[in-house]
């Protein structure tokens, strides 16, 4: 993975530094919170319903185990014990001081991490295919290529008051585990029949308020003129932006109005200056980032045969491990989302069990998923077995990877200050009114999206099944939405009628569920079933 | 009544105005009547608190009860922790929220 060089570690310092003088100006009535309030933001502080929120960023869902490590001690030492894994691949905690927030920002810096592009109107942390260097249906690691985005996009002067929020995912594979048509610039790595690889880029998607899907706006753009593009693409956006309506100020709505062909128009235009000046990184550059992401050194001549003699055991291989490029090697998925939990959260000690399984058994590498779990990406099939044991002994070996109980949440109205509802009870009571295990398995892959307001963080808009939490004369409601997906057979969830209280929106699941297993053709997932037959069996069922 | 909550500026911890300074609790809050934005905004220029805002909130024997769910989280904490709100041997809490 990449390490920084002296230029990246004196300007994470150096912001540090910054912050440190800003916090203390505030601290001592220098700074009004009207004139603070955008430079904590710039590193990732909030300010929630209980305390300080930070923020911190975990490009492209990849860290190490030191990383991890340090994650646990300030959870420990500046936080209550805890953190959580958000929506986009990063760790946020909930329980932040503002005069330790700088202590916090140099203890990140000192394992190579920080809070930059978690907030504010810049370009935000990239987000990755969680098995990206690992599964063997992408034709090359995407990674070099969100590193060499992340350190364009970081302080460009252009880039740092943009209309809005602008994000960017990213994979390789033909399978989307990274929802790239969901963000604002989505980019698929491809390699066409002369060998070259290129992008695919979609772009203006986006949940919120008015979700929307992104359209192809390039089917083949050469890797090596990807910057000049992005440019062109954030510069078109940044012209014509609705700065004078916060609701139609992010690029989807640009693209949207303009439509897609005529904002491709005046992107490629915008490209043709920029390719004619070769504003893109040299190779070389390329190449440096690359060497980072070499594959580890993969043992040769490994056995793929796994005793499956545990049953419990084999059941987390079926549902937890996935395929791996290297012969005798598997991905394993981590799940945080225990039957009445909280999805994504995760205590110090767990970190810490994560960070020596990583170390010992995965090339010292790991991800965090933007579906709030983690993965050990390079596991030899033979190390699985105790890889297993020591996850179930700290409790992380649950057994419902993109099932019902592998809920999406975000952290609502418990903790969030834009919530108008809570997710996490819902989750909760979602996973322990279906925490039979057979009972899931027959249900099958089955995607729940819980968001606590219209800001879509917890991607309603893209479940399988999604809810939205409303405030109704100051009672929390939620709607209930069905067929969306994030992945590349992407669609966006449709409203189903009116809303329900907690229970009730619980009960409706659960009579949409039995509906589906009644009306569902072998083999069909519940979407698949949705697609085919329509809302109206499903509306029947749960308000007939 | 109207009840002034903020976040202490330097922790970030919930606080309610009690008339004369700042209480972690709400049963300590006093009724701002039409004197919250006022105090809100001497409050935040001397830098003791950021956020400040008043809310509705009902009398009761235990003390004042703010009307919105939002606000009752505010008082007591993350509903899915109790062991992280400030009663967390108290099992009627829940109650008292919701």
């Amino acid at each position: 993975m990449y390490r920084y060089d002296q230029y990246d570690q004196a300007i994470v310092d150096a912001r540090v530094e910054e912050f440190r003088d800003q916090t203390a100006r505030r601290i001592a009535g220098e700074l009004t919170e009207d004139q603070f309030k955008p430079l904590r933001l710039k590193n990732g502080l909030y300010l929630q319903l209980h305390a300080y929120m930070l923020r911190v960023a975990i490009p492209y869902g990849t860290l190490d185990s030191r990383q991890m490590r340090m994650l646990a001690e300030i959870a420990r030492k500046y936080d209550r014990g805890y953190g959580h894994f958000t929506t986009r691949q990063n760790i946020q905690y909930n329980w932040i001081k503002l005069e330790q927030a700088p202590d916090i920002l140099a203890d990140l810096a000192t394992v190579e991490m920080h809070a930059i592009q978690t907030s504010g109107e810049s370009v935000r942390n990239i987000s990755a295919d969680q098995y990206a260097g690992a599964t063997a249906d992408e034709i090359a690691d995407p990674r070099p290529w969100a590193e060499l985005l992340r350190q364009v996009t970081t302080f460009m002067p252009e880039f740092s008051y943009l209309p809005r929020k602008f994000k960017f995912a990213i994979t390789a594979a033909d399978s989307d585990r990274a929802a790239i048509r969901w963000h604002d610039c989505g980019l698929r790595l491809v390699r066409n029949e002369a060998g070259e690889d290129g992008f695919e880029v979609y772009a203006g998607g986006g949940m919120g308020r008015t979700p929307m899907i992104a359209p192809l706006i390039r089917s083949f753009l050469p890797a090596d003129q990807l910057f000049g593009y992005v440019q062109a693409i954030l510069r078109v956006w940044n012209r014509h932006a609705r700065r004078d309506n916060i609701h139609k100020q992010r690029m989807k709505i640009l693209v949207h109005e303009l439509g897609a062909e005529e904002f491709t128009r005046q992107v490629e235009e915008e490209f043709a200056g920029f390719e004619a000046r070769d504003v893109d990184p040299p190779r070389a550059e390329y190449d440096r980032i690359a060497a980072y992401f070499a594959p580890p050194p993969f043992e040769t001549g490994l056995p793929d045969e796994i005793d499956r003699s545990d049953p419990d055991f084999a059941l987390w291989l079926d549902r937890q491990v996935a395929p791996h490029k290297a012969p005798g090697y598997a991905i394993a998925n981590i799940s945080l989302k225990p039957v009445g939990g909280i999805p994504g959260d995760i205590s110090a000690e767990q970190m810490e069990v994560v960070a020596d399984l990583a170390e010992r058994y995965s090339f010292d590498e790991l991800r965090a998923t933007h579906a709030q779990n983690l993965v050990l990406p390079h596991v030899r099939k033979a190390d699985l077995y105790a890889v297993w044991q020591a996850l179930d002994a700290a409790g992380l070996a649950d057994v419902n990877l993109d099932l019902v109980s592998d809920i999406i949440a975000c952290p609502g109205l418990d903790y969030c200050s834009l919530a108008n509802a809570r997710s996490i009870p819902l989750a909760q009571k979602i996973s322990t009114r279906f925490a039979d295990i057979d009972r899931q398995r027959d249900l099958g892959e089955l995607k729940i999206k819980i968001s606590g307001c219209i800001n879509a963080c917890g991607h309603h808009h893209a479940g399988h099944i999604g809810i939205l939490g409303v405030d109704r004369k100051g009672t929390e409601n939620y709607q209930l939405l069905l067929g969306g997906s994030g992945a590349e057979d992407v669609s966006a969830a449709k409203i189903t009628g009116p809303g329900f209280d907690e229970d009730g929106v619980v009960d409706a699941i659960e009579k949409t569920l039995d509906a589906y297993v009644r009306l569902r053709d072998p083999g069909e997932r519940f979407l698949d079933t949705y697609r085919r037959i329509g809302v109206e069996p499903f509306k029947e069922a749960i308000y007939g | 009544m109207k009840l002034l909550l903020g976040n202490d500026l330097k922790t970030g911890a919930v606080v309610w105005w009690t008339g004369r300074d700042w209480s972690l609790h709400v049963e300590d809050a006093m009724d701002v009547g039409e004197h919250g934005e006022t105090i809100a905004r001497a409050e935040e220029a001397a830098c003791r608190v950021a956020g400040a805002a008043v809310i509705d909130a009902e009398p009761g024997e235990a003390g004042p009860r703010p009307a919105h769910i939002k606000d009752r989280i505010r008082a007591l904490g993350p509903t899915v922790r109790p062991d992280l709100t400030l009663k967390p041997a108290d099992p009627s809490v829940g109650s008292w929220v919701i």
